[in-house]
């Protein structure tokens, strides 16, 4: 063996006895739920694993069943989980009211309420029945709406039906244009 | 996008990422795939590891060039050069003039042969216009561009409609039956003449001297496209929004659609054109469309003018004789149905005078100044980022700042919500918070896993999405959002019976909720979009379902067939990951995944090669068949030929493949679609440090959308002020205008700063260190970053000049994480004039050393 | 570039290829001209092992912004651009060329250093042949820091300990892929029985060569990067260029074998120093 060979075996190689918790340690999906979901970012179309337990999400991966990653991710599909987890993330309502330096909280149903008001408000000052040649529009031009295009498609029939159908509201735009 | 609809039919890509692994050769160009979609990449690494050839052609040397075979640096902006001398060199080939394939392709499945109104004159001809220019406006009126016998009221050919948007679906009247045909391709007025002609002048020495490509660089990227290209092999394209962020943005797409016409790689697998979209459901945001030109299933938005003033008269203007589009009275009407249900009747019109008329261009550049000029007083913004990610992004701020609301919806307090107190002009003190008056709510959105929903993805993939957790605190789904603003917004108008008050009451808006939160049941909107039938509220198998007469509702024909059952929604799909995968997810059109697939096919039915099968026609089965769904009429047989006076799909013969267009044939010259010429032409960008090599009198596109005025002004065409050319871009690690990466730590880390690549060689010139801070400035604005000086970004030789490229990503904003300059502080509201899109990927700029700090001190580290 | 140059001179045929892992070992293969550097391995092993942000701030290194493997980094895409000549070529190599990226990590390494440093007995060789440090054991003495001669383990400022890639421990545990191949998109970075991977490696090596890669070759057999006692490398790589271009050394060689060298030599000075005292008394 030879003293090379002979400290290389044995020095360092202390009994190193592996701990209960080495011993115990398992992945932490273990015992979650899991549902598929779609990664957020680009238009891949990565299919992603949510797992969850107690309603908190725990992990996300992708899914080797997709034919399109085949359990693959990008750096930021695998970063979904910071996405949803991250420290920077409000989950509160914000209001700034006109001329303030500061946010204030208020509740969200008297968001609500409030913007529908601003909405009703300024859509029947603005509202134009007929336009200057006499044919009806139906329109009004004070109100636009820009839409990011991580909005799902139900969410966006629901935009168009109710802003352009609805309130006559034209200049609807989405991150698509751009 | 208008380019892939003015040739082939419709705008979205004509293949998969999967099938890309099958292809011989790939092209990405006016495209970083591998930084900005690398899962998709995947597929091109698997046909690159089977031997296919991978070709980039793109100003920088990116993580796409990396991996390539060949990296061609062009400047930024002459792609129609390059693309142009690809046509010119393939259709003078000697491959191409001798094997048969191509000629029996382009025969039968493209316009080649039609003869074209014998007053039409060619760019070659006028010194870079078309014929039918309007100058004062503009504009081009389309008469001279028609199908020779088919010439259209020239009043038509200027009809405005035509102004607020280019259309999908080909020439304007091309009916099959009465177009004249030249078979022998020798008329110097059919298609394939005027093309050759058009493109004769784009040659190697063109692409050296306008591109700044070496010429044998050229010819082996041409060599390797032809060779690839045939009955055996195939090849394909990919593009993103380095194509379409330039004036002639479409034409750049419609170039590659005309090049793959000519080569036979439409509908087959492994060639194709993949349109690389950005976000999650770009591509359902234009199917299901949030723009203001659209109506969902890319109908046409009505328009304030005669023609659209009553249904009839809309349905009269928009329909074609043939092909698809001749149905459009049933994709209206029943979209109609779905949104007014009982009110809408055949007695008034099915209520299409509720239907708000577009008299004007509203597109996001558009809405900008009508915030800044006061026309616009409240926004809706949701998930959008435009105090960043907008052009002109100084001149975006002072739009926010000028309305009186604005509700944000969105995860972080992205700079759009927090431009009143943390802008650069706030903080050096030009605007203060108490001088800007808007009321401003942000309403926490839920993100994708805690929402039911679907995105449709770059291949036109509908994949739905589980909610797996309720969203924490004030977090709620748009669909929330809408669902319970809008009963809210009932309610105030519950007795108002002005038209305004009747257009909100008319509105279908029954949803069931679910959960403590009360969200909507999607189940019920998905069933609303798909269409069902208004006796039983059955749903309906798909659009060739839909009736003209009120009897069906359906909310966005193009996805008809993706809930043929009560529950059963396809895009849910998730079983099978070989071949076509036809059970994962469900792709518009009726779960087709190569469009055109008819093409896949000889014109007799057979494969054009073993290797290349991918539908053919079964004679003993009289129908279609193969890996995919037809993307043609089941049983209609390839030697059908239509009888006189037929109408909608019975008029094209069985081997017209595009079933959108009008004479089913896909378009190497565009009769009508496209409003800045029926042949891709290059045009400088309209910032340019160099004359136009090829019509000298004619620098820039003279039908692109300007606004010019004093917060937004332009460079002059070799600017001295201005010298250098500026593209943006994205890198992998980050997303769009940052709201989903600046602030989340693991993707922060990775790109943690703003930066500028400029080349070593004009770093020398500025005595730039790498590292050390740069100024860039235009005449809208000026911002700095880091140097990040690299020999991946190369000076160009052009027209026997230097011409330098600078490239900055557009991610950084003031917020968040990862912080850095603006890089649209610097661009400009400019547009493609078809598809509205800006101009990002080539202006002109100028840089120097340094930046000022806050106290006005310059800095350089 | 003669590419022959990488491999070097006394390399033997018979060491290419080879490794002295033992049966059922596990590891990876990061084959470099599959990459494109998006760091999907970065992020999912920080995800998936919950490490925190760290190194922050811009480099300006090419894309490279991670800087080095840490305490909370243990996957790092380094980033290496070489532009042979300033002009467009006509023909590049296939598959990287002018832009090299390579995903560099913990290499289990057959004979590993940390381990043999460590004097609490924290670092341990798992039932997969991984080596990995217990936390609850590590007392953050730092001895396997040096002790590596690739510059892996690092103490975290957090909790003062030393860390490293586990190759998911917890995972394979439940036959689950480790996080980091699983992302990766291209499958760059593959998961498996060394064995396997190695053959892999030697078949994939081959066929860059007939493809005009000349200079691939495997990182971590015996030959080149397993060198000098440590007998292979259970996590390989396929490069493309001399080891120093990815900041890795040639010929990596355990610090125990130069501290035998000093150890047999105080020995003997202490038998020297001994004697001569014994002879002095003598006198």
């Amino acid at each position: 063996m030879g003293i090379r060979g002979f400290v290389q075996k044995y020095v360092g190689m202390n009994p190193n006895p592996i701990t209960r918790k080495t011993h115990e340690a398992h992945s932490r999906t273990r015992g979650t739920s899991v549902d598929i979901s779609i990664c957020p970012y680009c238009a891949v179309g990565c299919s992603q694993l949510i797992y969850s337990k107690a309603g908190r999400i725990i992990d996300i991966e992708g899914n080797y069943e997709s034919p399109i990653n085949g359990g693959t991710l990008c750096p930021k599909g695998a970063a979904t989980y910071g996405l949803v987890h991250s420290p920077y993330r409000i989950t509160t309502v914000k209001y700034r009211a006109p001329y303030s330096d500061h946010w204030e909280e208020r509740p969200l149903d008297w968001c609500m309420e409030r913007i529908a008001q601003l909405v009703k408000r300024t859509r029947d000052a603005s509202f134009e029945e007929k336009d200057e040649n006499g044919l009806t529009v139906n329109r009004t031009l004070a109100i636009g709406h820009f839409g990011g295009a991580t909005l799902d498609n139900e969410e966006n029939y629901l935009i168009k039906k109710m802003w352009s159908g609805g309130l006559g509201i034209v200049a609807v735009e989405n991150q698509a244009r751009i | 996008m208008p380019g892939l609809g003015s040739r082939l039919g419709r705008g979205g890509a004509t293949t998969t990422q999967q099938s890309m692994g099958d292809s011989d050769c790939i092209v990405i160009m006016g495209a970083n795939m591998a930084e900005n979609h690398p899962v998709g990449f995947r597929f091109v690494m698997k046909a690159k590891q089977q031997g296919a050839t991978l070709i980039h052609i793109d100003p920088r040397f990116s993580r796409t060039s990396a991996m390539a075979d060949i990296h061609v640096p062009l400047r930024a902006g002459s792609d129609i050069v390059f693309l142009g001398a690809l046509v010119n060199y393939v259709i003078n080939s000697e491959r191409w003039n001798s094997d048969p394939f191509f000629k029996e392709y382009v025969l039968h499945y493209t316009n080649a042969a039609t003869i074209i109104n014998r007053e039409f004159r060619d760019t070659e001809d006028l010194g870079g216009i078309f014929s039918g220019y309007v100058p004062g406006e503009g504009r081009y009126a389309t008469d001279t561009w028609q199908y020779a016998g088919q010439e259209i009221d020239p009043g038509m050919a200027q009809h405005p409609v035509q102004d607020v948007q280019a259309r999908e679906g080909g020439a304007a009247t091309g009916t099959p039956q009465a177009a004249r045909l030249d078979p022998t391709l020798q008329d110097p007025f059919c298609v394939f003449q005027l093309v050759k002609r058009h493109f004769a002048r784009y040659t190697p020495e063109m692409v050296e001297r306008s591109c700044g490509v070496p010429r044998d660089l050229f010819l082996h990227v041409a060599e390797e496209i032809l060779k690839n290209s045939g009955r055996e092999r195939t090849t394909s394209f990919a593009y993103a929004v380095a194509w379409t962020q330039h004036t002639v943005g479409t034409q750049m797409i419609s170039c590659c659609a005309l090049l793959q016409l000519l080569l036979g790689n439409i509908g087959r697998p492994g060639g194709g054109i993949l349109a690389l979209r950005g976000h999650a459901t770009i591509q359902g945001s234009t199917d299901i469309p949030t723009l203001y030109n659209l109506l969902p299933g890319y109908i046409t938005m009505p328009t304030s003018t005669p023609q659209h003033a009553s249904l009839g008269a809309y349905l009269e203007t928009e329909s074609l004789p043939t092909g698809l589009w001749y149905y459009l009275p049933n994709y209206l009407i029943s979209l109609l149905k779905a949104w007014y249900g009982d009110a809408a009747t055949e007695e008034n019109d099915y209520c299409y005078d509720l239907l708000p008329k577009v008299g004007g261009d509203y597109s996001f550049e558009a809405m900008l100044l009508m915030m800044k000029d006061g026309i616009m007083k409240g926004l809706f913004c949701m998930g959008q980022n435009p105090a960043v990610g907008g052009q002109n992004a100084v001149l975006a701020r002072q739009a926010l700042a000028n309305l009186d609301w604005l509700v944000v919806r969105d995860i972080h307090e992205i700079e759009t919500a927090a431009y009143w107190c943390d802008a650069p002009e706030v903080r050096n003190g030009e605007v203060s918070p108490q001088d800007i008056k808007t009321e401003i709510f942000f309403l926490p959105a839920a993100l994708t896993p805690e929402k039911d929903g679907s995105y449709t993805n770059t291949q036109r993939l509908v994949q739905y999405h589980d909610k797996a957790v309720e969203p924490p605190g004030d977090c709620r789904s748009e669909a929330w959002f809408m669902y319970h603003l809008g009963n809210r917004l009932k309610q105030l108008y519950a007795d108002d019976d002005s038209p305004r008050g009747c257009q909100l009451r008319a509105l279908t808006w029954e949803y069931p909720t679910e959960g403590d939160t009360e969200d909507p049941d999607l189940d019920v909107v998905v069933k609303e979009i798909n269409g069902y039938t208004v006796a039983d509220r059955r749903p309906v198998q798909d659009y060739n379902s839909l009736k003209d007469d009120g009897t069906t509702a359906s909310g966005c024909w193009i996805y008809s067939g993706i809930m043929p059952e009560d529950g059963n929604n396809l895009s849910r799909n998730r079983r099978g990951s070989e071949g076509a995968a036809l059970e994962w997810g469900f792709a518009w059109p009726r779960n087709v995944r190569l469009l055109y697939n008819r093409a896949s096919a000889d014109p007799s039915g057979k494969p054009w090669s073993e290797r290349k099968a991918w539908i053919w026609w079964d004679p003993a089965e009289g129908r279609w068949t193969g890996h995919d769904v037809p993307d043609f009429p089941a049983t209609k047989p390839p030697d059908y030929q239509p009888p006189e006076g037929a109408k909608g799909l019975p008029a094209h013969p069985g081997d017209a493949p595009f079933v959108r267009m009008a004479d089913g044939r896909g378009a190497l010259f565009s009769a009508a679609s496209l409003k800045d010429g029926p042949l891709p032409t290059h045009y400088e960008p309209f910032e340019t440090p160099v004359d136009n090599a090829l019509y000298p009198e004619q620098p820039q596109n003279p039908a692109a959308i300007t606004f010019p005025r004093p917060d937004n002004q332009y460079h002059e065409v070799n600017d001295p002020r201005f010298p250098y050319v500026i593209t943006t871009y994205r890198l992998t690690e980050h997303h769009t205008a940052g709201g989903m990466s600046r602030w989340v730590p693991w993707l922060a880390e990775l790109q943690p700063e703003g930066f500028v690549e400029i080349s070593p060689e004009l770093a020398a010139e500025h005595r730039i260190n790498n590292g050390d801070w740069v100024t860039i400035s235009t005449l809208r604005g000026e911002t700095n970053a880091k140097a990040l000086v690299t020999r991946r970004i190369k000076p160009l030789r052009v027209d026997g000049r230097t011409v330098h490229q600078v490239g900055m990503p557009w991610h950084y904003g003031f917020g968040g994480l990862a912080k850095g300059g603006i890089a649209n502080d610097l661009s400009s509201l400019i547009e493609d004039p078809n598809s509205r899109i800006h101009e990002a990927k080539s202006f002109t700029c100028n840089i120097r050393k340094g930046r000022a700090t806050a106290n006005g001190e310059q800095e350089t580290r | 570039m003669n590419s022959n140059a990488l491999i070097p001179p006394d390399a033997q045929s018979s060491l290419i290829g080879s490794t002295d892992a033992r049966p059922g070992a596990v590891g990876f293969l990061t084959d470099t001209t599959l990459c494109i550097g998006c760091k999907a391995c970065e992020v999912a092993c920080k995800q998936w092992n919950q490490l925190p942000m760290d190194n922050f701030g811009f480099t300006p290194t090419s894309y490279d912004n991670t800087r080095d493997l840490g305490a909370t980094t243990w996957r790092h895409v380094a980033f290496v651009e070489r532009f042979p000549n300033s002009d467009g070529a006509v023909r590049m190599p296939p598959f990287q060329s002018s832009w090299l990226m390579m995903s560099d990590i913990c290499k289990h390494c057959v004979n590993a250093g940390c381990m043999q440093a460590c004097p609490t007995g924290a670092i341990i060789r798992t039932e997969y042949d991984t080596v990995v440090i217990q936390q609850d054991v590590c007392n953050g003495c730092g001895y396997c820091v040096p002790a590596c001669p690739f510059g892996v383990p690092q103490l975290s400022l957090s909790d003062h300990k030393a860390h490293k890639c586990t190759l998911c421990y917890d995972r394979v545990k439940e036959s689950l892929e480790p996080a980091c191949s699983k992302a990766c998109p291209t499958d760059s970075i593959q998961f498996g029985l060394v064995d396997e991977l190695m053959g892999r490696a030697t078949g994939r090596v081959q066929e860059l060569k007939e493809r005009g890669v000349d200079g691939a070759y495997i990182y971590g057999d015996r030959a080149i990067g397993g060198t000098k006692g440590i007998g292979g490398l259970n996590a390989f790589f396929i490069l493309t260029a001399p080891p120093e271009v990815y900041n890795l050394p040639r010929e990596p060689e355990l610090p125990q074998d130069k501290t035998i060298q000093a150890y047999l030599s105080s020995i003997g000075a202490a038998i020297a120093f001994g004697l001569a005292m014994v002879l002095s008394l003598c006198r």
